[in-house]
């Protein structure tokens, strides 16, 4: 497409917007991941799940998205803290995460998908609210609601998730774990049930990103793959563990996707993350935001 | 330095050389008598079960291959449909500039394949294994965007190929790729057993049991895992290969289909990833069971079994079927 200016920016905004969305997504396995060291590769499987949940409950019963995700968030988190017993019993306890759990997140985020294929079928799912409808320009510089709401919460959702874990004592032993777990034992707290809250919050956002996700653009089963590397090329980029490296790193990748859609067509944006993955691994393995 | 401290016999107990030559052979048998069996029943049996046993094949190569990086050494390949993609769209490609020989296009195939396999291992490997598995994961999907803008190659839309006229001994063309993948899966096992046997597959074994203390006694590790990338790259672009003359119409969508790549996952979990013969178990156990299930109920439920048995097997049995059949022997003993 020809350069222009206002094509800069408008895609520089479009993709900071993008990025409050992308942060939301990533969080989770920031906390997983960074924090836990649970390679959870089904994050983006627990996204499609509360984006086709959200659809369900709209179908259903009306629920708006916010009504989703104020449902369908707490039965993620109690699901995470099911899913986390469940691992820690089968691999963490014996020691066999390496290849077996690996394999294991791979084995669910497959049967997710073909799951929401055999429940929902393959085709393209949405919801429709007549306020996401609508745009807010500011000179030739426009945005739509349907973009605005998944920024605005994302943000939230990072925020109180900062205060959470910096501010509160199971928020702390969480922090903790990813340190010195023997540490964590020696004043007193249980390290088993600072992951297991921990994974629990973590699937929530999974879901909570999923319902945005349907807010944002109809939704498909296999939409899925190309969230996980985007997640994990914003995790490691923001330096793994951090919160503030993860809406950093978010806002880099919207805006890179954003501009590469702008000037080169959306067919190319799914190549960005990965070349951003792969540029960090090389150049900095450390992350923006590492230590 | 640390090479010669591998190599050197006295490191390790040479394996008893009746037991080595007997698995050997063992290979060698199964895979003439396969290869006689297609020969003689030509044209007596309907071409579906060709087309079932390229297939089961096919997934005994991709299962090998796999092994090779990921049961000896311990490190996760997701992106096993991008390596077999590679194998595809280098047949396409040879086949629209310069037509050759099938057996040329699988060899040129291999050393893309394995180029691309030594890169990703090259920038990750040096890092923690899970970098090395998210990258695979993500390097399937850099692939198939490049594909999917490539209308040389037929885009997003697929290509469709024309299978050569097949002359000599061969009924049909899909006999022909049959002995062809009989050929291939021999091979891919003897590589594997080989591996094995040799100091790269102790090496390996003792890095995915601890890499740190390998590192320390004089393993070359990040040799050792760039070798075995590589060859487990270049078999799996050898199987892709001759995948475009087996389906004569080849889009990313099933080249890049994930339901490979879990698949090449699955079988050596299933069958068990410490031997050789694990994969292959793997392969035959789950390629038929699909097979079966394809026909009686549908694609879609088959591969939602599959993915149910990969969880299964890595919760409930982590040493596979060769384990249940050594703990059982053991429990008769």
């Amino acid at each position: 497409m020809e350069f222009s200016w206002d094509l800069v920016i408008n895609a520089i905004v479009t993709g900071v917007v993008l990025g409050g969305f992308y942060a939301s997504v990533a969080i989770g396995v920031t906390i997983a991941f960074g924090m836990l060291d649970i390679v959870n590769i089904a994050h983006p499987a627990f996204m499609i799940a509360g984006a086709y949940l959200a659809f369900w409950g709209s179908e259903k019963f009306g629920f708006n998205p916010f009504v989703s995700m104020a449902v369908f968030a707490p039965c993620g988190y109690l699901f995470g803290r099911a899913f986390y017993r469940a691992y820690h019993f089968f691999f963490e306890r014996r020691g066999d995460e390496s290849i077996q759990g690996l394999a294991f997140f791979f084995g669910i985020l497959f049967i997710v998908e073909i799951g929401v294929v055999l429940i929902f079928g393959v085709d393209y799912r949405s919801i429709s609210e007549p306020y996401l409808e609508s745009t807010i320009g500011i000179g030739f510089v426009s945005v739509p609601w349907r973009m605005l709401v998944p920024f605005l919460v994302g943000l939230t959702m990072l925020g109180s998730i900062n205060l959470y874990l910096s501010r509160t004592f199971t928020g702390r032993t969480i922090l903790a774990v990813s340190q010195d777990v023997e540490a964590l034992r020696l004043i007193g707290a249980n390290p088993i049930h600072a992951k297991e809250v921990a994974f629990g919050i973590a699937v929530a956002t999974a879901i909570i990103a999923g319902v945005l996700l349907i807010i944002i653009q109809p939704v498909e089963p296999s939409i899925t793959r190309e969230y996980i590397g985007r997640a994990f090329a914003i995790c490691v980029l923001g330096g793994i563990a951090s919160i503030p490296g993860t809406l950093v790193a978010s806002l880099i990748l919207g805006v890179a996707e954003a501009l590469t859609t702008t000037f080169y067509g959306p067919s190319w944006s799914p190549a960005v993350s990965f070349g951003l993955l792969l540029l960090t691994l090389i150049f900095r393995p450390a992350g923006i935001f590492g230590r | 330095m640390s090479r010669q401290a591998l190599s050197t016999p006295e490191l390790r107990k040479p394996a008893p050389i009746s037991g080595r030559s007997r698995s050997g052979l063992a290979i060698m048998l199964i895979g003439a008598a396969l290869l006689a069996a297609t020969m003689l029943l030509g044209s007596h049996i309907g071409e579906y079960y060709y087309l079932a046993t390229y297939t089961i094949l096919q997934f005994v190569v991709l299962g090998t291959a796999w092994n090779i990086l990921g049961g000896y050494g311990g490190y996760v390949n997701f992106g096993t449909a991008g390596f077999f993609a590679i194998g595809c769209y280098t047949t396409i490609v040879l086949n629209k500039m310069f037509p050759m020989p099938l057996f040329f296009e699988m060899l040129i195939a291999a050393a893309t394949a394995g180029v691309v396999g030594f890169g990703t291992g090259y920038l990750t490997l040096r890092l923690r294994g899970v970098f090395f598995s998210i990258a695979t994961l993500a390097l399937a999907i850099v692939l198939q965007t490049l594909i999917v803008n490539w209308s040389f190659v037929g885009g997003a839309r697929g290509v469709y190929v024309i299978r050569p006229a097949i002359s000599g001994f061969f009924v049909s063309y899909v006999q022909f790729l049959v002995v062809l993948m009989v050929g291939l899966a021999i091979f891919a096992v003897a590589v594997a057993w080989a591996v094995e046997k040799s100091w790269i597959g102790i090496g390996l074994a003792a890095i995915r049991d601890d890499e740190a203390a390998a590192e320390t006694s004089g393993v070359p590790s990040l040799r050792l895992k760039l070798i075995a990338t590589t060859m487990s790259g270049a078999l799996m672009g050898m199987a892709g290969a001759p995948f475009p003359y087996y389906v004569t119409y080849v889009d990313p969508a099933t080249a890049f289909s994930l339901a490979i790549a879990v698949n090449a996952i699955a079988m050596p979990l299933v069958g068990g990833t410490a031997t050789w013969w694990g994969p292959v178990v793997g392969a035959i156990l789950l390629g038929s069971a699909q097979q079966i299930l394809t026909v009686t109920i549908s694609s879609a439920a088959n591969l939602f079994i599959v993915g149910v048995l990969l969880v299964v097997f890595v919760t409930v049995a982590p040493r596979g079927v060769v384990g249940i059949v050594r703990g059982w022997k053991r429990g008769r003993k």
